[in-house]
């Protein structure tokens, strides 16, 4: 009998399993096919202070092994997530959640993860700091150490819950990025977000997305997230969640060798509904196909000898 | 929404670029015309959303355009064959409001969820009219299915070669009195019915999907009550709430 347990800041996971934000909505949509309790948590819908329609239409384009979004954070804002999406949520999952959260100045992060932070089914806030800085250009805190680490710092000022920061992969060094935010003081480190990309319609021989471009995910896009978790977690003492275009249970293998505690799932679901219900399935004979009794035991084990 | 394994019991072309694909397995899932189901292809990534023109129990009937590669692949797709589908996605049409003198207007591809719902008007005692519009007559298809219903047919062609010249508001000009529109078909289309449209109406958009289920919010659109997904709150708006 294998063990596919793991730790994620002292909150314990049946399984390293986690649907990623904006594949998963608030999980009733899964809710309705299977018992969404067989996950390990999942990450919910990101959420921003204010409500956001998000970018125009369309958002969505094909790829080879993957797609590219361009949502643009479409959500209700923080009170209406609390006020009608959160209890919905608890009806159909009961364990802790992940509440991923988006801003545009550092107090929008401070404000969405205070009112998040009271919530008591959120296990962990997951900080996305991939969007502009309003203030500061527009470019992305994600691409800045500094900016980064001052989001940490006035997030974890407003919140006792651990808080993950979830990493943009469009930057030259992305270890930089991690090692500011785990001295900021964050407690662990999610990635990688989409990968900026764009497709051209032959037809009208204009961009296919809306606003030009939009972030690129699938499988396509595994051997680069792989390759960025085992540079972060080799130089970070904090836990990382590994993501980016996993798709079967044996992905979940390869990230956790390279170094993440855990891993979210994010395109897969989107054309699978049943993907992390087959992954979590599929987990224990994979495990026992390499010999693999404790997951937890696996995490970093590419690095050693 | 439930996934499905269908086999393809015929897969033939009946118009220049559209095909109807006839398919066997478990229909339960769908609940009203107007829904669309959301086919796996090998090699592609994403689904393809494709309108229910018609369903009974065992049997599912779609038909599909040549748009690009994944359709264009699907056409080579033999009898036999499995597929993986998600059925019962979105709202579909609300059959409670037509009323006894239904107007239905579809374009070119937009016209095969209206067959479906044809049927079950017919089916109910009520008395609609069709006003199907296509660009030339080598472009016509259903129109015989849709007279075989017993329900009145308009035919349009932009070149004038069969039936009304013009597009579909020149047939909507003759159709008569209505008690409420269906309607189906490219969003330029939609946008001159709903000028001309003198009753209720509801109208069936299409967008880019990622999932078609309601889960990526890949396919939103305003309306004056909010955003909403076109895949799961739609693909079928009411006329009152679109903002034009």
């Amino acid at each position: 009998m294998v063990n596919t347990k793991v730790t994620l800041c002292g909150i314990e996971l049946d399984n390293p399993v986690i649907p990623a934000s904006g594949t998963f909505g608030y999980g009733y949509e899964f809710a309705e096919l299977y018992d969404i309790n067989m996950l390990g948590t999942f990450s919910f819908k990101g959420t921003t202070r204010d409500p956001r329609f998000g970018n125009p239409t369309p958002r969505i384009a094909e790829c080879t092994s993957g797609l590219i979004n361009a949502v643009g954070l479409q959500n209700p804002g923080v009170e209406q997530v609390i006020a009608e999406e959160l209890p919905k949520l608890k009806q159909c999952f009961h364990k802790p959640v992940m509440a991923n959260v988006s801003g545009f100045c550092v107090e929008d992060y401070a404000y969405t993860c205070e009112k998040l932070d009271r919530e008591a089914q959120v296990g962990w806030l997951e900080v996305n700091i991939s969007c502009p800085n309003v203030h500061g250009g527009g470019m992305s805190f994600g691409t800045d150490p500094a900016a980064a680490a001052e989001v940490v710092r006035a997030v974890k000022k407003v919140t006792t819950k651990p808080v993950f920061v979830k990493l943009t992969p469009n930057v030259t060094d992305i270890v930089a990025i991690a090692k500011a935010c785990q001295e900021a003081g964050a407690d662990g480190i999610s990635l990688i977000n989409t990968m900026l990309g764009m497709r051209i319609d032959l037809k009208t021989k204009k961009p296919v997305i809306a606003n030009t471009m939009g972030g690129f995910s699938g499988p396509a896009i595994f051997p680069v997230a792989l390759r960025m978790v085992y540079q972060v977690a080799g130089a970070v003492s904090i836990p990382v969640i590994g993501i980016g275009g996993v798709s079967c249970a044996e992905d979940v293998l390869e990230m956790m060798l390279s170094g993440a505690t855990a891993v979210e799932v994010g395109a897969a679901n989107l054309v699978d509904p049943y993907a992390c219900k087959k992954i979590v399935e599929d987990l224990p004979r994979v495990m026992e196909q390499y010999g693999i009794e404790n997951l937890r035991d696996i995490i970093g084990g590419a690095r050693n000898g | 929404m439930r996934q499905t394994i269908f086999t393809i019991a015929e897969n033939t072309a009946i118009a220049p670029d559209i095909y109807r694909l006839v398919l066997c397995g478990d229909t339960s899932a769908i609940t009203a015309p107007g829904q669309f189901v959301n086919i796996k292809l090998d090699g592609f990534f994403l689904r393809r959303p494709i309108s229910v023109c018609d369903w009974e129990e065992g049997k599912l009937t779609l038909i599909y355009k040549v748009l690009g590669r994944g359709t264009q692949a699907m056409t080579a797709f033999p009898a036999g064959k499995e597929l993986d589908v998600l059925t019962g996605l979105g709202n579909g049409y609300d059959m409670d409001k037509s009323g006894d003198r239904p107007l239905l207007v579809g374009g070119g591809v937009g016209i095969p969820p209206l067959y479906g719902l044809a049927r079950r008007l017919v089916a109910q005692g009520k008395h609609p009219t069709a006003v199907l519009g296509f660009n030339k007559a080598a472009d016509q298809f259903l129109t015989e299915e849709f007279a075989a219903l017993s329900v009145q047919v308009i035919r349009t062609t932009a070149d004038g070669s069969l039936g009304i010249p013009g597009f579909v508001t020149d047939g909507m000009a003759q159709a008569g009195a209505y008690t409420h529109l269906y309607t189906c078909g490219p969003e330029a289309m939609l946008k001159a019915v709903y000028g001309a449209c003198r009753t209720s109406g509801q109208f069936s958009f299409e967008e880019r999907m990622g999932c078609g289920f309601g889960a990526c919010m890949g396919c939103s659109c305003e309306t004056k009550y909010g955003a909403k997904r076109i895949c799961k709150d739609g693909p079928v708006l009411s006329k009152e709430e679109i903002i034009w």
